[in-house]
């Protein structure tokens, strides 16, 4: 199938390694993977302060962008929950509509369209500590959170522990929310900053060697937070492990 | 340096430092600790500290919640305190649900049986109205919180009353109602330990169930020394209590009137029903002759039977405890004595008139939301420098002030623990990020913002400009974040170090390793 | 116009143009506990209350007359056992101030909460409940309802002008959540099974 990869900003200007190992992963799997060259952004940096005209025209480029594949495939929820959740700022013509529905965040993709049973290239030995960023778990519902009432399940884990030599911690807090909250780091640093280094030392409270995540953007602001304070941190995108990185 | 990877016994903590001995008080006679109300399932201790004050509000100019935020933040024995007690409550929550199979069915009947009401409010109050009246209460209508005051002292001015003593009601809070009584010589007295603290230390209630949730024994002992004579060296918290209890219960039974707020209202009875730990509203409902209740017109449901479900969400959502000590129903005046029942408006009609917004007045003031919030237990209460604080705060406070209230939508990660701990399935979270749209179309946000905000857009929607952007920054690391997160540098590396440039960006390296266009 | 029909204008106007049904609330009651004493115990002593086990025989009332012994003020509502306090001759609720212990009969109780009904019937002056330092309660074992929606069935909430869940004694943990009894009302609640007396008026 013809999957148009989309990379977000952040991810491409500070984590490129997080996008190499997405297209491969993807393309271990036999796909046919694009990344259109004009990409830029989803606009949520603009509809999540509010500014939804703001985003109108970035909106449309992405369809431009990615019109026509069979799914676009994207590290990163947040971005994900955008176009499928608040992607309004245009009208929406049946190819807008087209676009948000074939978009997918890779763990989905891999668990619910993949179905992937094995990573016999991926094998990790070290102590994880595994952060669901609240996009991913709230809106994107890769796993159960804590507050509803329902069956157990997580996306992430089930990927994860078929992962060979990988071991998980659970912090007191599993799926407290970090603070990076998109704008909400820089328009409220004060009390990001706090947040995050509250997650970075649960993590280590528990044994975490590495904090795994399908958000990059969550990693960025946890690793600025555990060197400010000094804790030791490894920080790795889960499409990295999946991958079969050699740490 | 936190560089071990053994893992450390937190007892499920995130400052397992706090952990104290336990309090023999607390133990059930099988040994295990007792734990409703609000009490916390670990004892817990933090050191001296002075406390640390709320948002400084000036008039009608925009609260700084995160300036407030950030001074609570710098008192870490206060914060860690504040953070680790909300924590607790949210964790007995979490037990109290798996403890009930139908949980997220009650959920679901309790938003459905409250917007059902809400969509037919005039027939309910009505209905209400006639049924209460005929049991013998007086029923009263305020449009504002200046009529329920007048009203209030009216009806008092009526009995000769000169003090009043009352129970915890956000309502009263939002009608400034006990400056409102200073000014007309009343003396008004709090019988909730949490608010009566909050009055003497003449500040607002920083969380709508736990009012004094954000200070230390310390605080309260320094208070208690100034304020009801205690020992000043004495920060023990039953010595506290026992002192207010014997300092309040004069002024209970010498009271002229009393006043309550209500949980829930239930037409078909005429009925109000009032749910208290410490059986303050009892108090001041039962001694004195004269009983006041003031009520939001929200808080109505149809019938009996629908009660029963939100009695059973309310505390387990609010304490994590099964139920409020006290669940108290009034539906008529005791013999000899006199009740009123002042039903207020305040902006609730004109709020069901919202359409992204009115499913807030579903809200019964548990504080599941406050509790959760990682925002709001970082923070505290008083940071909001509103009546409402915390996630319901965010999405009730600008409707009665845009401008004042406009910064606090933006007080959230739009995490959505919130929305998933709200007993009556309010989109809490969804509601903040709405707000934050209408408050940019009505040009309530800080000039800055918008600026960036215009630019971004602009450059995000160029791919040739953007990649500009990106290469320049591949050059300059200074300009990174600047770039990546459309704000100041500061912002960003204030607290928390900027991300490390890699060599090529995925971009280049694309082009470099898969063809394609440069 | 007046201020009610101010607002009612206001709502009207301002109602949501939305279709919602008011549902019908299950009794949730298909797993109830084995025994609903046992469930009503457990649950009261989570919520701070004593369950005070009756002898095996002889005088029932033995606990209670334990308790109180020694006692100044005792303000019975109950046939079953006398205090020196007499309730029919209570003028005003402040008069109940010096009362040490109260004793009155719970209308019913619901097991899921460890809760008990008093009504303004059991207690004569409501008052007695909340100024007395400790409340003992008498209840039926039959009259235990297996949960709230069961409760919320029963007449009382449409007789009585007061009725009120007693879920144990009065707490507060106002102060960094240390768990206090006795913040403003009892300090302590003892229950004692004890069945009702046939020519109890409130049974017939």
């Amino acid at each position: 199938m013809r999957i148009g990869l989309f990379i977000p900003c952040y991810i491409d200007a500070f984590f490129p390694e997080v996008g190499i190992a997405t297209l491969e992963l993807l393309e271990r799997f036999g796909h046919d993977v694009d990344y259109p060259c004009d990409q830029t952004c989803c606009g949520q940096p603009m509809a999540n302060s509010g500014f939804n005209t703001e985003c109108a025209d970035t909106e449309a480029l992405f369809v431009r962008n990615f019109s026509g594949f069979d799914y676009v495939v994207a590290p990163s929820g947040s971005c994900v929950h955008h176009v499928r959740d608040n992607f309004d700022a245009i009208e929406q013509t049946d190819e807008v509509k087209e676009v948000r529905t074939r978009t997918f965040e890779l763990v989905e993709f891999l668990h619910d369209i993949q179905k992937v049973d094995a990573f016999p290239w991926a094998r990790f030995p070290h102590r994880v500590g595994l952060h669901n960023s609240c996009g991913t778990l709230r809106r994107l519902k890769h796993a159960r959170p804590s507050e509803l009432h329902e069956p157990f399940f997580s996306k992430p884990l089930d990927l994860l522990s078929k992962v060979a030599g990988i071991e998980f911690v659970t912090p007191a807090r599993p799926d407290e929310c970090c603070g990076f909250g998109g704008t909400f780091s820089v328009f409220e640093e004060v009390v990001s900053t706090k947040m995050g280094y509250d997650k970075v030392s649960d993590h280590a409270q528990a044994g975490a060697e590495y904090i795994v995540s399908a958000d990059s953007s969550c990693l960025m602001h946890q690793q600025g937070c555990a060197e400010r304070i000094g804790v030791q941190m490894k920080f790795i995108h889960i499409a990295q492990i999946l991958n079969g990185v050699s740490a | 340096m936190i560089s071990v990877h053994e893992p450390i016994d937190s007892g499920g903590m995130l400052h397992p430092e706090l952990r104290a001995e336990h309090d023999p008080n607390s133990i059930m006679r099988d040994g295990r600790r007792l734990d409703h109300a609000e009490g916390t399932s670990k004892p817990l201790r933090v050191l001296p500290e002075p406390q640390p004050r709320g948002a400084k509000v000036r008039g009608n100019r925009p609260v700084d919640q995160q300036e407030a935020a950030g001074r609570f933040i710098a008192a870490p024995e206060h914060e860690k305190m504040h953070d680790e007690r909300l924590w607790d409550l949210r964790q007995k929550r979490d037990r109290e649900m798996h403890g009930i199979a139908e949980w997220e069915e009650l959920r679901s009947l309790a938003s459905a049986i409250k917007e059902h009401t809400l969509t037919h409010l005039d027939k309910y109050l009505d209905q209400f109205e006639t049924n209460a009246r005929a049991n013998g209460i007086h029923v009263h209508w305020a449009r504002d919180a200046a009529e329920h005051n007048q009203i209030v002292h009216g009806i008092l001015r009526d009995h000769g009353a000169k003090s009043l003593i009352k129970s915890k009601s956000m309502l009263t809070e939002e009608c400034g109602f006990r400056a409102y009584m200073a000014s007309v010589g009343i003396e008004v007295t709090e019988t909730d330990l949490g608010e009566r603290i909050q009055q003497l230390d003449n500040e607002d209630p920083s969380h709508v169930v736990v009012p004094a949730v954000h200070k230390l024994r310390t605080d309260v002992a320094e208070l208690f020394s100034r304020t009801i004579g205690t020992d000043p060296d004495n920060t023990d918290v039953h010595y506290l209590a026992e002192a207010q209890r014997e300092a309040t219960r004069p002024l209970i039974l010498d009271a002229d009137a009393g006043m309550t707020g209500a949980n829930f209202v239930v037409a078909e009875t005429g009925t109000f029903v009032v749910c208290t730990n410490e059986g303050n509203a009892d108090l001041s409902a039962n001694v004195p002759k004269l009983h006041i209740a003031s009520i939001g017109i929200e808080k109505i449901l149809p019938r009996m039977e629908h009660l029963a479900v939100f009695i059973r969400l309310l505390s387990r959502s609010a304490l994590g405890s099964p139920m409020t000590q006290y669940t108290s129903h009034f539906r008529g005046p005791r013999d000899g004595g006199e009740m009123h029942v002042v039903l207020v408006d305040n902006g609730r009609s004109e709020r069901l008139g919202l359409e992204e917004f009115w499913t807030s007045l579903k809200c019964i003031r548990c504080g599941a939301c406050m509790n959760t919030c990682p925002v709001y237990r970082r923070g505290g209460g008083l940071s909001y420098g509103a009546t409402y604080s915390g996630p319901i705060g965010l999405i009730i406070d600008p409707t009665f002030n845009k401008r004042k209230y406009s910064n606090l939508p933006y007080a959230s990660s739009l995490n959505g623990s919130c929305t998933n701990v709200c007993p009556v399935k309010i989109n809490i979270h969804e509601q903040i990020y709405a707000w934050r749209r209408v408050l940019v179309e009505e040009h309530e946000v800080p000039l800055a913002k918008k600026v960036a905000m215009k630019a971004a857009g602009v450059l995000l929607s160029r791919p040739m400009a953007y990649r500009a952007a990106i290469a320049a920054a591949d050059t300059a690391l200074a300009h990174l974040p600047r770039f990546i997160i459309y704000n100041g540098l500061n912002a960003w590396g204030k607290h928390r170090e900027v991300p490390h440039a890699p060599k090529q960006t995925f971009h280049s390296w694309y082009h470099a390793n898969r063809g394609g266009k440069p | 116009m007046s201020s009610r029909d101010d607002i009612l204008a206001s709502i009207r106007a301002n109602l949501p143009r939305v279709d919602r049904s008011l549902p019908d609330v299950p009794l949730f009651d298909a797993d109830p506990p084995v025994s609903l004493l046992s469930a009503f115990k457990e649950n009261l002593h989570r919520m701070g209350g004593m369950f005070l086990d009756p002898p095996s025989s002889g005088d029932i009332l033995v606990p209670i007359r334990i308790i109180i012994a020694g006692a100044k003020i005792v303000c019975s509502t109950v046939p079953e056992i006398a205090g020196n306090r007499d309730i029919a001759g209570v003028d005003a609720s402040r008069d109940l101030a010096d009362v040490d212990f109260a004793i009155v009969r719970a209308s019913f109780a619901v097991a899921e909460t460890g809760s008990l009904l008093l009504t303004d019937a059991d207690l004569h002056v409501n008052a007695v409940a909340y100024l007395a330092q400790h409340l003992i309660v008498l209840l039926d074992p039959t009259d235990i309802v297996v949960n709230l929606h069961h409760a919320y069935r029963r007449p009382d909430f449409r007789d009585r002008h007061y009725a009120s869940f007693h879920s144990g004694p009065s707490a507060t943990a106002d102060i960094e959540g240390v768990l206090i009894h006795g913040a403003q009302g009892v300090r302590s609640l003892s229950v004692l099974p004890v069945a009702r007396a046939t020519d109890d008026p409130i049974t017939q």
